[in-house]
């Protein structure tokens, strides 16, 4: 017993140090953002802010383009999410409810598609957007929806799947129709699910960055993370202060979401095939 | 859809319940038409596009004309000529093996670890594992870029303070191999939740009683997780690390970012990063295609197996 109780002692101390490990760069992200210049410039560092300061949140507040480029973001994740989840969740009602010719094939093309890599399609599609004049936002929007589709379908699949064929069938032998089924017994029950496909999906968006990258590519509006990307890109000595208090802002909003719905995406995720 | 299954089913009683039945017809086609329709045109023109440009001579003229001049095979030829291409294949897959291995490992090691400890490290281990994989790979990219920074990175302070060596003002950019180690901990860093949290999952499926009648039977640790615990989990990791090699293979944002567009060289390119510098840095589309072409049908070939599997899981449920 006692051997038993010191080496979960052991395995604590381990996993302590894990945890140490594996927090310190978003403590580090933090705790340096509070910070003020001279702590951050010093050759030793403090690891917590000795006078905290909100300084850097201020200037990074006012930094060129921030609130623009957020609003930005907001508008192209909101319209592609929305989007995306009404298409995402009627095919997934034909994927859990119905059996038909070619629901093999379409699934197939729904787990297949996840593996490509953007990287490989960069050069059509912009290409193709430049053509029909979307080297835009609207461009950009276009994509992500097609980029979340192919999870949110198999991931809303998974969560309808879950719901119990007797109480649809119970409420159509109650004389309810089919419609009515749907609005008053499926829609409820499935809404958990949704919500927590649509963070995902924003999330998804809301960190993508090659493809604003490219199809933005330097102009007046761009997204929050190419945003990030540039801001200190050309200057020679970064302000780090201010980078970490932008990147605590940008984290923000994604890590609060993806707390949220962590717990009930994970399954998902493995089956879904999708990385934060 | 009342009509036929009206004629197929005349005790109405049954007529509800019998949902294969009645759920036939144009209804499924319709509510997946949609989606099938935006991934046609976002992916499927595009790839055919991306077919035509790697067949034609597409530079920043042609992109303005919105017309290539049809070359045939010529830029697969150059691509395959070309040392650059293949040593950037071989980094790739180096490169990802690397990630990979330490991804899959050390997720494993946490997620045994996991189960050792006690409840409420078990709790706090979790949560930091949910906040890093909650970080936005742009934003990892910036912090590490601040710990690893040459005049006062953590990394270096840190490093020297533990006696490791003598690491003040150490460049981690200075070679390739640096800067790839560099971006590879970023990754595996940013993916180990990912893995050791569906580990954990899988490891609470293994039976108790089968780990402890091992361990009764004196089996050494080792024998316990290869005999006992490795089957019961097998599946589950054999879809992450396939799921990690495509990834991997794949990933741009951090190794783009943290190395930083003025310092990609061919010496340090990856796949993705050497189809952007083709494309929208040189500006020859038809060359980058080809190489895009090259690069998907490799993932796609390893993508098959993956494909497979999962789509038994989709069949059983």
């Amino acid at each position: 017993m006692r051997i038993r109780l010191r080496g979960r002692l052991g395995w604590n101390a381990v996993g302590l140090l894990l945890f140490a490990v594996m927090v310190f760069p978003v403590f580090w992200m933090i705790s340096t953002a509070f910070k003020p210049a001279d702590e951050i410039n010093s050759f030793t560092p403090t690891w917590l802010p000795g006078s905290p300061t909100l300084r850097h949140f201020r200037d990074a507040l006012a930094l060129p383009n921030f609130w623009a480029d957020v609003k930005n973001t907001v508008i192209v994740v909101l319209v592609a999410v929305s989007i995306a989840m009404v298409l995402a969740f009627l095919a997934a009602v034909a994927l859990a409810k119905y059996r038909f010719t070619g629901r093999k094939l379409f699934i197939v093309l729904m787990i297949g598609v996840q593996m490509i890599p953007g990287a490989g399609l960069i050069i059509p599609l912009y290409v193709l957007l430049g053509r029909f004049g979307l080297v835009n936002l609207t461009g950009v929007i276009v994509v992500y929806i097609s980029a979340v589709l192919p999870f949110s379908v198999w991931t809303l699949r998974g969560f309808l799947i879950g719901i119990p064929k007797e109480l649809e069938e119970a409420a159509m032998v109650d004389g309810s129709t089919r419609l009515g089924a749907f609005v008053r017994i499926l829609l409820p029950l499935v809404a958990p699910g949704l919500v927590a496909t649509s963070v995902f999906a924003f999330i998804t968006s809301w960190n993508e960055y090659i493809f604003a990258r490219i199809i933005l590519n330097g102009g007046s509006s761009q997204t929050i993370t190419v945003w990030l990307s540039y801001i200190f890109g050309s200057q020679r000595a970064t302000d780090w202060g201010e980078l970490m208090a932008a990147s605590t802002l940008i984290a923000i909003p994604v890590v609060i979401f993806f707390l949220i719905v962590q717990r009930r995406i994970a399954f998902g995720l493995t089956a879904g095939a999708v990385r934060g | 859809m009342g009509a036929a299954a009206g004629a197929v089913t005349p005790r109405p009683r049954q007529r509800p319940l019998n949902w294969r039945r009645t759920r036939r017809g144009s209804v499924p086609y319709l509510l997946v038409a949609p989606v099938v329709a935006v991934l046609g045109v976002v992916l499927a023109y595009p790839v055919y596009s991306l077919v035509r440009i790697a067949l034609e001579r597409y530079g920043l003229f042609e992109l303005i004309r919105h017309h290539g001049v049809y070359i045939g095979l010529a830029n697969f030829a150059t691509v395959l000529h070309d040392s650059v291409f293949w040593h950037t294949m071989l980094r790739t897959i180096l490169f990802a093996a690397a990630c990979v291995s330490l991804s899959i490992v050390g997720g494993m090691l946490i997620a045994l670890l996991l189960v050792r400890v006690s409840g409420f490290i078990r709790i706090l281990i979790t949560s930091g594992l949910v906040l890093v994989w909650a970080m936005p790979p742009v934003v990892a990219v910036q912090v590490w870029n601040w710990m690893t920074n040459v005049q006062n990175g953590v990394l270096n302070y840190v490093l020297t303070e533990l006696h490791v060596g003598n690491y003040f003002q150490h460049n981690w950019f200075a070679s390739p191999f640096s800067q790839l180690a560099m971006c590879a901990m970023l990754i595996v860093w940013g993916a180990l939740p990912f893995v050791s949290i569906t580990l954990y999952a899988a490891l609470s499926q293994v039976p108790h009683e089968l780990v402890e009648a091992a361990q009764i039977d004196g089996a050494p640790f080792w024998r316990v997780f290869k005999d006992v615990t490795l089957p019961v989990i097998a599946p589950v990791v054999y879809i992450l690390t396939t799921l990690s090699i495509l990834w991997d293979f794949g990933v741009f944002t951090q190794v783009y970012l943290l190395i930083g567009q003025a310092a990609l060289t061919p010496a340090n390119y990856l796949m993705s990063v050497y189809v952007f510098e083709k494309g929208f840095v040189i500006s020859d589309y038809g060359i980058g295609s080809a190489i895009s072409i090259l690069m998907l049908v490799t993932v796609a070939i390893m993508s098959v197996v993956y494909v497979r599997k999962m789509l038994r899981v989709g069949e059983v449920t």
